[in-house]
């Protein structure tokens, strides 16, 4: 199962994007119980995709909740869009996915 | 017979594309940005931060950048919530920054044309402290502030 839940809806004329995405986002300065410092752990960036150009481009750190939320406002968008988020995390990791406007 | 070997011929073409675009923008956004990621995110003190991020820039302060759900007391830093609403024309960036937060930029928007500029996320914030917002519209700089009292916080080391 992907770790970004999108969820899209009209909002006068235009695209209210919603996205939910399941990372522990880790500062790298929190303790376990044995007092052992976690390393760093968290979202480097994250891109989003209107019908495969990029509107968004946010550069972040472990500064961010853990499971970010973010939700962004787009001029325009009809029914049948695609848009698709991804992201890439400090170890490498990616995950994206991609949903159709209602 | 023919149409659907048009067909497979058209699939295997475009998958093929898709799958190049989508390694190589992966590859290039690795690359590019992680140095300059680094630089950016250190946990240096907000007085050192600002003018390495914005090197001899002019700061205006304007009632045009609003925040919304951004308390006036935090109860859990962990998760404290912002929505920043600007009416200002032409934004192509929009940076958070939480003034005693050990890492003090929390995140970097680059926004297209298309989109308002209305973002909201959740952060986190170590002590009460200034919320800014810095929105960069047609090469001039635009902030806004918050005083925000944390009672729990939410870094912590």
């Amino acid at each position: 199962m992907s770790s970004i839940k999108i969820r899209t809806k009209h909002l006068n004329g235009q695209t209210q994007i919603r996205t939910l995405i399941t990372h522990p986002m880790e500062n790298g300065r929190n303790k376990d119980k044995q007092n052992q410092l976690i390393p760093a752990h968290h979202i480097q960036e994250l891109w989003v995709e209107h019908n495969q150009s990029k509107i968004i481009n946010c550069n972040m750190a472990g500064s961010i909740s853990k499971n970010p939320y973010f939700d962004f406002l787009l001029n325009g968008g009809k029914t049948g869009d695609e848009i698709s988020i991804s992201w890439v995390d400090n170890l490498g990791n990616t995950d994206s996915n991609k949903t159709i406007i209602k | 017979m023919f149409s659907s070997r048009r067909k497979f011929i058209k699939t295997l073409l475009s998958v093929t594309a898709y799958g190049l675009t989508a390694s190589s923008g992966l590859f290039y956004s690795a690359c590019a940005q992680a140095q300059w990621l680094a630089e950016s995110f250190k946990a240096v003190s907000y007085d050192e931060l600002l003018p390495q991020l914005f090197p001899d820039v002019e700061f205006i302060d304007s009632k045009k950048i609003k925040f919304r759900r951004l308390p006036r007391t935090a109860e859990n830093g962990a998760i404290v919530p912002i929505k920043i609403i600007s009416s200002i024309k032409n934004v192509d960036k929009i940076s958070i920054l939480v003034e005693k937060n050990p890492h003090p930029l929390i995140a970097e928007f680059f926004l297209s044309p298309v989109l308002d500029p209305i973002i909201s996320a959740r952060m986190k914030m170590a002590e009460s402290s200034n919320v800014i917002a810095i929105v960069e519209a047609e090469g001039k700089f635009y902030r806004h502030h918050k005083y925000v009292k944390v009672i729990v916080g939410g870094c912590g080391g």
